[in-house]
């Protein structure tokens, strides 16, 4: 059988498990994925089931893997933004602003006021559009189409938002070291209003449809239960922490850009199920929408990109116009910015927990190494401990709550 | 959580030379990570003590990944992995094994982070697991395992995770060729298959 091991994988699965049933007399082994219509991201679980009950559980990553870190090492460093938008690619821009946050403390920059609020407001935004994903999805898998249609009507308000800012949706590639892309648009303060407006009517309207709804809330109270022990020695952040109880949320105890300067509320859980971790992300979609509502009210005035031609390129009037520029220009683009040897980690929350970025130079313009802590490996990696003993039938809600992106788990 | 006593860079690097005595080759703070590197015969001993001690309490491993050195230019490891310049057996940074495998640790109590690094060399691979101490090491130091070839003594399930078995070689070390091709593997038999899933 010299075949590659991609043909007629499904038939083998198919096959094993009638094997393996015959084998071990009444319990039955089968594979649920890896592309299974309940299951929103690519995973395969090899599931060994007595009755409909989960005996085991082994679970395989690993469809996605491109190879990032890898990649990362072959250009410069800012060539590796562009990279960071597929990881966590419904709420990209969380991921690119970590991944600058890591080089610039690796330099020793200093962002301007400005810059540093329009990054906790494109993040701010990144997390309802990562929130709204899991939410609807989850929803949707259940068999709630209707609120499945809200909340991506909900994220597609907010997408030509991003649009608007960086022309693209999800591949935003919006930072850049040292400071952004561009300024905000005119008028977009506005935009933003009105599209959180939208969003949280339509949110409303998924509130009516899910929380009270007797059959989605049976699904999901009791299901799925992490306690705060096997959280925090798993290493979940995010959400999934916060629903079991723990206070710990990097925006507020290890705040990073502004966020010292912002008044919002952590979310808190009391039992870590599938019902505190949807409650938990319904509740701070709305601290979100303070908290964009607040920056847009404080944003400062003044630049949004440092001024050293070192760090920053230079206006294209001054590469045109002058060596200087045009030397600064080049510099930058063909040998990439001048790290220092050494090495840093910057965490960020993101959408699902602490994105964090260990960065290594070799003191040029190359990284030596660029290592993300991506946060739904670490919740992937706890997802036996949730289903091992509970029913087939809440693998697929409890998979959901955790909110598992492809991209970033198997980057 | 509280952050409670964060505890200052000086003094998180002063806490671990304390309790881990020799086992610290050299220590650094550079852009306020707190950083030491130890042998691995004193990874697990100073992990449960940084741990269990209410003043330290890193109740987190946030992160665990390595560190090919391969290609770092000479001369400039001390910048990454200095060593302590009163060591008796002559160790200096040039000395310094190819790997390091790296931890990220967290403390939600008082919300203060240590980076701990183990040198490691390249015919010798293997570093114990701190599988016992955190339970998130497990798939960590699977991934560890799967890209640089690291062994985790004692790990309790150390196969590839995010590669499929049949792969050859560590991809992020640096010897490993950017193009190429990986051997075509065989499509299991129904028997083979059955026997794999059954009796991992």
């Amino acid at each position: 059988m010299g075949a590659h091991a991609a043909h007629g994988q499904a038939g083998a699965a198919t096959a094993a498990m009638v094997a393996a049933a015959l084998r071990q007399g009444d319990k039955m082994i089968i594979n649920m994925g890896p592309s299974h219509p309940a299951t929103h991201g690519t995973v395969k679980f090899v599931l060994t089931l007595d009755g409909e009950t989960v005996d085991d559980i082994d679970i395989h990553i690993g469809y996605l893997h491109r190879g990032f870190e890898k990649m990362s090492e072959q250009g410069t460093w800012q060539q590796v933004l562009p990279y960071t938008d597929r990881l966590n690619y419904v709420s990209p821009l969380c991921n690119n602003v970590g991944y600058v946050m890591a080089v610039e403390k690796l330099m020793g920059v200093q962002i301007t006021p400005r810059c540093s609020y329009i990054r906790m407001l494109v993040c701010e935004i990144s997390r309802v559009t990562d929130h709204l994903t899991a939410l609807a999805a989850g929803a949707l898998e259940l068999g709630g189409f209707t609120p499945f249609l809200y909340g991506v009507e909900a994220r597609e308000t907010l997408y030509p938002i991003v649009e608007e800012l960086c022309g693209a949706r999800l591949t935003t590639s919006y930072t850049r070291i040292g400071g952004l892309r561009s300024d905000l648009p005119d008028g977009y303060g506005d935009h933003v209003i009105a599209a959180m407006d939208k969003v949280l009517s339509l949110l409303d309207k998924m509130d009516k449809l899910l929380t009270k709804n007797r059959i989605f809330y049976d699904r999901m109270i009791g299901t799925g239960q992490l306690s705060q022990q096997d959280a925090i020695a798993c290493g979940v952040t995010g959400v999934m922490l916060r629903s079991a109880g723990v206070d710990w949320d990097l925006r507020k105890h290890q705040p990073y850009l502004h966020y010292n300067e912002l008044d919002f509320d952590v979310i808190l859980g009391h039992q870590g199920d599938n019902y505190d971790r949807y409650l938990c992300r319904f509740e701070e979609i709305h601290q979100c929408n303070k908290m964009i509502r607040q920056m847009l009210r404080q944003m400062p005035g003044g630049p949004v990109n440092v001024g050293d031609w070192q760090v920053v390129l230079p206006p294209k009037a001054a590469v045109y116009n002058s060596i200087e520029g045009m030397i600064a220009h080049f510099k930058l683009t063909i040998d990439g910015h001048q790290v220092p040897a050494g090495e840093a980690y910057q965490a960020v929350e993101g959408g699902n927990g602490e994105v964090g970025f260990y960065v290594v130079s070799q003191g040029n313009g190359r990284p030596y190494k660029v290592h993300v802590r991506a946060p739904c490996y670490y919740a992937m990696g706890v997802l036996k401990k949730l289903v091992v003993g509970g029913m087939l039938a809440d693998i697929v809600p409890t998979f959901d709550t955790l909110n598992m992106i492809g991209g970033e788990v198997d980057r | 959580m509280p952050t409670a006593n964060p505890l200052s860079c000086d003094a998180l690097i002063r806490a671990c030379r304390a309790r881990a005595g020799h086992a610290v080759i050299g220590s650094h703070a550079l852009r306020d990570d707190a950083t030491v590197l130890l042998s691995r015969e004193g990874l697990v001993g100073l992990a449960t003590q940084l741990r269990d001690d209410p003043a330290l309490a890193f109740d987190m491993l946030v992160d665990v990944t390595a560190v090919d050195f391969a290609d770092y230019p000479p001369g400039l490891r001390g910048a990454c992995s200095p060593v302590d310049a009163d060591r008796t057996d002559g160790l200096d940074c040039d000395g310094l094994p190819r790997f390091e495998v790296v931890y990220h640790l967290v403390s939600l109590g008082h919300g203060h982070r240590l980076r701990l690094k183990v040198p490691i060399a390249a015919d010798d691979l293997t570093v114990p697991t701190l599988c016992g101490v955190y339970g998130a090491a497990n798939w960590a130091e699977r991934e560890v395992w799967d890209m640089y070839g690291v062994r985790f003594d004692g790990h309790p399930d150390l196969r590839r995770i995010l590669l499929y078995d049949e792969f050859e070689g560590h991809p992020l070390r640096k010897d490993y060729p950017l193009r190429g091709y990986q051997p075509l593997t065989a499509l299991p038999t129904l028997a083979e298959y059955a026997d794999h899933e059954t009796h991992r």
